[in-house]
C-alpha cells in the first residue's frame, strides 16, 4: 500500500515501456506470465479500495526468486484484486494450482462426518497431526494493503467472536503488544507465538507494516485450537494435537471454523468466499481451502528409499522438515501433508493425508522388517 | 515538473469515492460474470475517523513520535502532495521502527519536494528538535560552495589519515526514493549519468550499473570500498526506497577514485569527494567544482536540484536538509581520547565522533571520524570551516598532551552565524 498506489495517476505521464520492471533475472509465476504488454493493459487499473498492478507485484519484483523453488512474486490487497488482474493471477493460479481452469469451480466440504477413518494412524509412528487454514472478513483489505483503522477493527471483530466460543473451544486471546514476559514465555514454550515476518517475501508486500498493532493470537484452553489474528491474513486458524487421531483434529477444526464463521455472521459478517476461487485468502497459493494438513511422522527407512519422492508424488503429498517450510528433516521425523490447495475440498484433502499417511506406514513398517515395498505402489491420485 | 501536475484529490480515503463517480478505469461489470457480493453503488472502502487510524506510539522514541499528536495527525492524515504522497506514507518508516533508548531516530521521511510544505505542520517541528534549534518558518539557509573562503585545511598526517566530504542532491519534479516510480528512478538515473557523463579533467570519470556490472568491476569496487549494497537497514526498507533493486542503482567514480556519485541509494545522489591524508581544502575545492559542474550540465538539459532558501537542498531524510553535508577525517588521537574532557571538547566545537565504519560503528585503536555535527542553518563553507578549525584543535592538544602540557576546553562556538 504505501509503495505504489499513490502514484499509479503519476504513472501514466510515463510510458508502459518505461514502468515495466526488468524481470530478466526473475523465476518466479508473476514473471513468467507478466509481459510488457499485459502490463501496458493491467497498470492504470485499480481495485475500489485503491490497489494497483504494482501494488500486486512489488513483492515478485523485489524477489527474483530461486532457481530451484518457484515462489508465487504476487499477492491480492482485497477481494477485488482477484478480479480486476485476473489477466494476470487467473494464468498464475493455473500454473501454481495443477491446471485449475478459470471456468473451474471449487468445492467447500467442512462436514468432518464425510471423512473416511482417521483416528487411528499409528502413534509409534505419526507424532502429531494438524490441520491449518485462513479466512479473510469481506469488505476488509488483506495485509498488503489494509490501513491500520482497518486492521483494528478485524482484531476487533475476531476477538469479538472467539471470546463467545465455549466448550473446548473456550479461550484466550494474548494481543501482541499487550503480552507480559510470562505470556510471552508460555506461548514460545507451546510453539504458538508468531514473530514479525523476516522473510523479504512478505516484507516487500507491506504486509509487516504498523507491527505488532492489532495482531495477536487466540488459543483454547485446551491448546488444541489457535487462531492467529493479522499474521499474513486476517486469520489463520489451526487445529493440532500429539499422537495420530487426524479425524479428531479435523473435526475440531470444522467445528471450530463453522461455528466461528456463524457468529461473524451474526454480526453481519462473512467470509471472502466465491464458487471459482474458494476462500479468498492473501497469497494466491493459498485459496481454495487454504488448507495444510499434515503428520510429523517417523519415516527413517522409507525416507532413505528411492521410491520415496514418487511415493509422495502419486499421493499427493509433500514433505517438509518439522520446522515448516524450507527446513530439513530431523532425525528422519518429516511433516507430510497435502500438496494442493484448490480443486479439491476439505474432506478431499484430508482423506488424502489421512489415507497417504496409513501407506507410508505400512510401508516404513515392511522397510523395518526387511521386506519389499513393491506390490504396496499406489496409482497416481 | 511536478509544479505542472494538477493537485489530485488522490488521498487513499477518497479513492472509494473517485471510483464511484466513474474517475480512473474501473469496469464495475467485471462483477457480474462472478458471483457479485459488491453491488455497485455500495461504499466499497470502509473510512475510519482519525482516532481510529492514529498509530500507537507509546513505545517510541523518535523525532516523528515527539510531534504526531492526534490533533495533527486528524489535521493532516486526509492530505495528499500533487504526487499523492500522504501522511501515513511518510510516517510509516517512524511507525514500523519505534527506535532506540538512546539514539533518537527521526522517523519520517519526504516522498517528494512537496511533502515539507503539505506537511509542514508536522516537518517543521521535527525539523527544529533535529537541527538543533533552526526554525524553518522564520530562518533562511545560506547555501555558499566558494572553496576559495575556506583558510588552513591541510592537516598534519601524522594525525590525519584520509579527508571526505558528502553530500546529496535531489533532481526537482522526480518523486523521492520512498516513493518514486520505476520510470522516475530510470528518469534520475539518466540525467544524472547523462550530466557526469560531461564532466572532464581530473573529473572525468566512468558509471557502473548495479544491474550491469561485471564480476571484475563489482570486485574493484569493493576493494576501493565504493560499493553499496541493497539497504537492509529496517528504518529505509520500511520507507520502500529498496523498491525494485537494484533497477537504476549504480555508482560512478572519477578515474582518479577521489570523486564519487551514488545514485539512486538513499536519495537520487549521492556525492563523496574524497582522498588519503589531510588535504581537506583539496576535498572540498573538488567537491564544490563538481558539484558545481553537475548542476550547470543538468541545468543545459532543463533540470535543476532541489532547493529553496527555508530549507536549503532538499532530500529524502529531514536529518540532511540544509547542506546535507557532512565533512569529516580519520584521525588518531590516542591520548586525547582517553581524556576525560573530549567529549566535551567536541560538543563545543559542534563536532561528532563515530567509528571509522560510519554511524553507529566503535572507533578502532584511537582512530575516529570526526565531522560536523550540524547540517542546517550554516553554509557548506562554514561547516567545513568548522571543521577545519576544530580538528586543528584537536591536534593541537593531541600535541600538548604528548609533551606533558595541559590542555583547555575551548568556549563553545555560537551555531547560527
Amino acid at each position: 500500500m504505501p509503495f505504489g498506489n499513490s502514484h499509479n495517476k503519476l504513472k501514466m505521464n510515463y510510458t508502459a515501456e518505461q514502468e515495466y520492471p526488468d524481470l530478466s533475472q526473475h523465476n518466479n509465476h508473476m514473471a513468467k506470465v507478466l509481459t510488457s504488454e499485459m502490463y501496458a493493459n493491467l497498470r492504470d487499473k485499480e481495485t475500489p479500495s485503491g490497489f494497483t498492478l504494482d501494488d500486486v507485484i512489488q513483492t515478485g519484483v523485489d524477489n527474483p526468486g530461486h532457481p530451484f523453488i518457484m515462489t508465487v512474486g504476487c499477492v491480492a490487497g482485497d477481494e477485488e484484486t482477484y478480479e480486476v488482474f485476473k489477466d494476470l493471477l487467473d494464468p498464475v493460479i493455473e500454473d501454481r494450482h495443477g491446471g485449475y481452469k478459470p471456468t473451474d469451480k471449487h468445492k467447500t466440504d467442512l462436514n468432518p462426518e464425510n471423512l473416511q477413518g482417521g483416528d487411528d494412524l499409528d502413534p509409534n509412528y505419526v507424532l502429531s497431526s494438524r490441520v491449518r487454514t485462513g479466512r479473510s472478513i469481506r469488505g476488509f483489505c488483506l495485509p498488503p494493503h489494509c490501513s491500520r483503522g482497518e486492521r483494528r477493527a478485524i482484531e476487533n471483530l475476531s476477538v469479538e467472536a472467539l471470546s463467545s466460543l465455549e466448550g473446548e473451544l473456550k479461550g484466550k486471546y494474548y494481543a501482541l503488544k499487550n503480552m507480559t514476559e510470562e505470556e510471552q514465555q508460555q506461548l514460545i514454550d507451546d510453539h504458538f507465538l508468531f514473530d514479525k515476518p523476516v522473510s523479504p517475501l512478505l516484507l516487500a508486500s507491506g504486509m509487516a507494516r504498523d507491527w505488532p498493532d492489532a495482531r495477536g493470537i487466540w488459543h483454547n484452553d485446551d491448546k488444541t485450537f489457535l487462531v492467529w489474528v493479522n499474521e499474513e491474513d486476517h486469520l489463520r486458524v489451526i487445529s493440532m494435537q500429539k499422537g495420530g487421531n487426524m479425524r479428531e483434529v479435523f473435526t475440531r477444526f470444522c467445528t471450530g471454523l463453522t461455528t466461528i464463521e456463524g457468529l461473524f455472521k451474526e454480526k453481519s459478517h462473512e467470509f471472502m468466499w466465491n464458487e471459482h476461487l474458494g476462500f479468498v485468502l492473501t497469497c494466491p497459493s493459498n485459496l481454495g481451502t487454504g488448507l495444510r494438513a499434515g503428520v510429523h511422522v517417523k519415516l527413517p527407512n522409507l525416507s532413505k528409499n528411492e521410491k520415496f519422492g514418487e511415493v509422495l508424488k502419486k499421493l499427493r503429498l509433500q514433505k517438509r522438515g518439522t520446522g515448516g517450510v524450507d527446513t530439513a528433516a530431523v532425525g528422519g521425523v518429516f511433516d507430510i501433508s497435502n500438496a494442493d490447495r484448490l480443486g479439491f475440498s476439505e474432506v478431499e484433502l484430508v482423506q488424502m493425508v489421512v489415507d497417504g499417511v496409513g501407506l507410508l506406514v505400512e510401508m516404513e513398517k515392511r522397510l523395518e522388517g526387511g521386506q519389499s515395498i513393491d506390490d504396496l505402489m499406489p496409482e497416481q491420485k | 515538473m511536478a509544479s505542472s501536475f494538477a493537485r489530485i484529490l488522490s488521498s487513499k480515503r477518497n479513492v472509494g469515492i473517485l471510483s464511484l463517480v466513474g474517475a480512473g478505469s474501473l469496469t464495475v461489470g467485471f462483477l457480474l460474470n462472478r458471483e457479485q457480493h459488491v453491488s455497485a453503488g455500495a461504499q466499497v472502502r470502509r473510512v475510519y475517523p482519525p482516532s481510529a487510524e492514529y498509530p500507537d506510539l507509546r513505545k517510541h522514541n523518535n523525532c516523528m513520535a515527539s510531534h504526531l499528536t492526534p490533533a495533527v495527525y486528524a489535521k493532516l492524515c486526509d492530505k495528499a502532495t500533487p504526487n499523492g504522497y500522504t501522511l501515513d506514507q511518510a510516517i510509516q518508516t517512524g511507525v514500523d521502527n519505534p527506535g532506540h533508548p538512546f539514539i533518537k531516530t527521526v522517523g519520517m521521511v519526504a516522498g517528494d519536494e512537496e511533502t515539507y510544505e503539505v506537511f509542514a505542520d508536522l516537518f517543521d517541528p521535527v525539523i527544529m528538535e533535529r537541527h538543533n534549534g533552526y526554525d524553518p518558518r522564520k530562518m533562511k539557509h545560506p547555501t555558499d560552495l566558494d572553496a576559495s573562503k575556506i583558510r588552513s585545511g591541510l592537516f598534519d598526517e601524522k594525525y590525519v589519515l584520509s579527508s571526505r566530504v558528502r553530500t546529496g542532491r535531489s533532481i526537482r519534479g522526480l518523486s523521492l526514493p520512498p516513493a518514486c516510480t520505476r520510470a522516475e528512478r530510470r528518469e534520475v538515473e539518466r540525467v544524472v549519468i547523462n550530466a557526469l557523463g560531461g564532466l572532464q579533467g581530473d573529473l572525468a570519470g566512468k558509471y557502473y550499473s548495479l544491474t550491469q556490472m561485471t564480476e571484475e568491476e563489482q570486485q574493484q569496487l569493493i576493494d576501493d570500498h565504493f560499493l553499496f549494497d541493497k539497504p537492509v537497514s529496517p528504518l529505509l526498507t520500511c520507507a520502500g526506497m529498496a523498491r525494485d533493486w537494484p533497477d537504476a542503482r549504480g555508482i560512478w567514480h572519477n578515474n582518479e577514485k577521489t570523486f564519487l556519485v551514488w545514485v539512486n541509494e538513499e536519495d537520487h545522489t549521492r556525492v563523496i569527494s574524497m582522498e588519503k591524508g589531510g588535504n581537506m581544502k583539496r576535498v572540498f575545492e573538488r567537491f564544490c567544482r563538481g558539484l558545481q559542474e553537475v548542476e550547470r550540465l543538468i541545468q543545459e538539459k532543463g533540470w535543476e536540484f532541489m532547493w529553496n532558501e527555508r530549507l536549503g537542498y532538499v532530500l529524502t531524510c529531514p536529518s540532511n536538509l540544509g547542506t546535507g553535508l557532512r565533512a569529516g577525517v580519520h584521525i588518531t588521537l590516542p591520548r586525547l581520547s582517553k581524556d576525560p574532557r573530549f567529549p566535551k571538547i567536541l560538543d563545543n566545537l559542534r563536532l561528532q565522533k563515530r567509528g571509522t565504519g560510519g554511524v553507529d560503528t566503535a572507533a578502532v585503536g584511537s582512530t575516529f571520524d570526526i565531522s560536523n555535527l550540524d547540517r542546517l542553518g550554516q553554509s557548506e563553507v562554514q561547516l567545513v570551516q568548522t571543521v577545519i578549525d576544530g580538528v586543528n584543535y584537536l591536534i593541537e592538544c593531541e600535541k600538548r598532551l604528548e609533551k606533558g602540557q595541559d590542555i583547555k576546553i575551548p568556549a563553545a562556538i555560537s551555531q547560527f552565524k
